[in-house]
């Protein structure tokens, strides 16, 4: 038989995930000139787009605009959309090798890290991701309940999905109406009592991961005035060496916002929220019923290590905050596929520039490939899995040159499609996609919102007729 | 971003050498993993020192016999470790200022990794365009 990758056999690669790094691979594969590739990509969830549907926050509608560029990709007459299929259940790696030249791993990460903390577990304490995926319509998510009768919580880490969850936490119903919010989330969110949101940072303003235009948004919300502490946004000497001295004016632009909120009066709207620095919650402290009545919170100082990295060292001081809710968003960590090789330590896939890797022979697994948050963990906005994903379809192509790949002994695509037919009839394709797409859409218009969405499986199902 | 962020996809496998091996051991070590620092460690497995390729060349141009000279002769012994949760910024910083090419990382006292300067920039790279493409998709999609 002819190289993959020739018209009478085109080179079969499966993508699991249908996120951002998964699209971009598509692109990039789609893209190679003389290239004849056949793409087939599995989502364990019914609907595509991943964290730009079920993470990015709804009041950030422009960020989702993103999906349409995805849209266009799957547009590809070589192009299938499988979903509802989850790898490991419905289609194991054996079923993968036998119809595909090539597998890539874009699943992203999907759990939080834990803080380590006694008191971690009470109730009423919950991981950032979870909030997120419930807000966000989540079919495996939407049917968690949060305590929103208490009326302080505090949100653990400084990052985007940390001031996300803040936000969200401090929005009028009127402001949330205007986003593409689960319908249960805007209800329980319009009935919150709550009036104070702490966000605290382990480390000082200028070290804080959240970026500037989320810090602004903050402090132009229109339920919630929002303030700092003046000792705590005071740069210390090293934190004012390293700005003075870093290329990025991003980062003076930062700190003087966040410096100004501290000099900010109350305007006497109904929330706050108040950004904490060089805090790092020690304990949650329980209530009689084991609900989070208060945590404590060790004040830190900042000290350089070798490399003149800034990092946070805890005093002897240490306060106590009252909070009845407590939502953890100190880092992330992408779950293992059933017999794929994973690194513990990092909470990704062992590959290296995205090469899946046996750990015994620390040799390349052949035709099995990984991209995006389970490759390189969580970091970067949605764009920067672009460059990730071409790095990692450029060693696919390497090595389709060299004939490192699968041997499918059935690589027609009519066999996949036979196949996910017998293990999950209950499939959705990217046709059903649009279709659920309008008809979201067309509900949000009819009560004033930009989209109403589908938040159970068998809710989308019936809604395809199926 | 995070020193860990570059080891996710870079394997934790560093090529060391002992400080008594021959700097010919050292320079056949760098061509056949094809990099440019092996970090030296004790029978422990601990750091005592780095040699990079510049620790050789200055070696070679100085006329040393490089099957007789040792690598504790000319490695340096004041090696900076780096940790997984050191902010990049900060790390390029420093190695641009101390004029130094390769960072070994350290974490609970054992060593995991090696990062050059060459992917650092290209981790601020991949940082840059992925701004740059999030911007542009938002730009074009409205």
């Amino acid at each position: 038989m002819a190289q993959p990758g020739t018209e009478s056999n085109p080179l079969r690669a499966a993508i699991i995930g249908s996120g951002p790094a998964a699209f971009y691979a598509a692109e990039h594969l789609f893209k190679q000139v003389g290239l004849n590739v056949a793409i087939d990509m599995f989502d364990r969830l019914p609907t595509p787009y991943g964290l730009v549907r079920g993470g990015v926050a709804p009041d950030h509608q422009k960020i989702k605009t993103v999906t349409k560029a995805y849209a266009q990709i799957a547009g590809n007459p070589h192009f299938r959309f499988y979903g509802n299929v989850e790898f490991g259940r419905h289609l194991k790696l054996a079923d993968l090798r036998e119809h595909y030249h090539q597998i890539l791993y874009a699943t992203g990460a999907q759990t939080d890290r834990r803080m380590g903390i006694p008191g971690e577990d009470l109730r009423g304490s919950h991981p950032a991701t979870e909030f997120v995926a419930w807000y966000n319509g989540h079919p495996d998510y939407r049917d968690l309940q949060f305590d929103l009768s208490q009326e302080r919580a505090a949100v653990v880490g400084v990052g985007n999905v940390a001031i996300d969850v803040a936000r969200i936490l401090c929005r009028t119903p009127e402001e949330l109406k205007a986003t593409d919010i689960a319908d249960y989330a805007l209800e329980a969110l319009s009935q919150s009592k709550i009036k104070e949101v702490y966000l605290l940072g382990r480390r000082g303003p200028a070290q804080a991961a959240f970026t500037n235009p989320e810090i602004k948004e903050v402090g132009e919300m229109q339920g919630a005035d929002v303030f700092t502490l003046p000792g705590e946004v005071d740069l210390d000497d090293l934190s004012q060496a390293a700005v003075a001295s870093s290329a990025d004016r991003s980062l003076v632009k930062k700190v003087e916002i966040l410096q100004g909120y501290a000099a900010r009066k109350p305007s006497g709207k109904s929330c706050k929220l108040v950004i904490r620095f060089l805090v790092s919650p020690v304990e949650l402290i329980g209530d009689e019923q084991g609900g989070v009545a208060k945590m404590r919170l060790v004040r830190n100082v900042l000290v350089a290590s070798e490399t003149g990295s800034l990092n946070a060292k805890a005093t002897d001081q240490s306060e106590e905050l009252p909070v009845g809710l407590v939502f953890r968003s100190v880092g992330y960590r992408g779950v293992p596929l059933p017999e794929v090789p994973f690194n513990d330590r990092w909470g990704v896939i062992l590959n290296e520039k995205g090469r899946v890797m046996d750990p015994d022979t620390k040799q390349p697994r052949v035709g099995e490939y990984t991209s995006g948050w389970i490759k390189r963990g969580p970091s970067g906005v949605i764009g920067t899995n672009k460059p990730d994903s071409v790095e990692t379809v450029n060693c696919m192509l390497e090595d389709l040159a060299k004939g490192a790949v699968l041997q499918p002994v059935q690589p027609e695509a009519e066999c996949v499609a036979d196949l996910v037919r017998a293990r999950q009839p209950q499939y959705l394709t990217f046709a059903d996609w649009l279709k659920l797409d309008a008809l979201e859409l067309e509900r949000g218009k009819a009560v004033g919102r930009p989209r109403l969405k589908f938040t159970r499986a068998e809710e989308m199902l019936a809604a395809l007729g199926k | 971003m995070k020193i860990e962020n570059i080891l996710a996809t870079k394997g934790s496998n560093v090529v060391t050498a002992r400080a008594k091996q021959s700097l010919k051991q050292a320079i056949d070590l760098l061509v056949e993993f094809n990099i440019g620092a092996l970090v030296v460690t004790d029978e422990a497995g601990k750091p005592v020192g780095i040699i990079s390729e510049r620790d050789l060349i200055r070696a070679v141009a100085r006329g040393e016999d490089v099957h007789t000279r040792l690598v504790s002769d000319v490695m340096t012994k004041k090696v900076i470790v780096a940790s997984p949760q050191d902010d990049l910024e900060s790390v390029m910083q420093t190695m641009t200022v101390k004029r130094f090419r390769h960072l070994p990382v350290m974490d609970k006292g054992k060593l995991i990794g090696i990062v050059s300067i060459g992917d650092i920039v290209k981790a601020q790279l991949s940082q840059y365009r992925g701004e740059i493409e999030t911007l542009e998709t938002q730009i074009i999609g409205e």
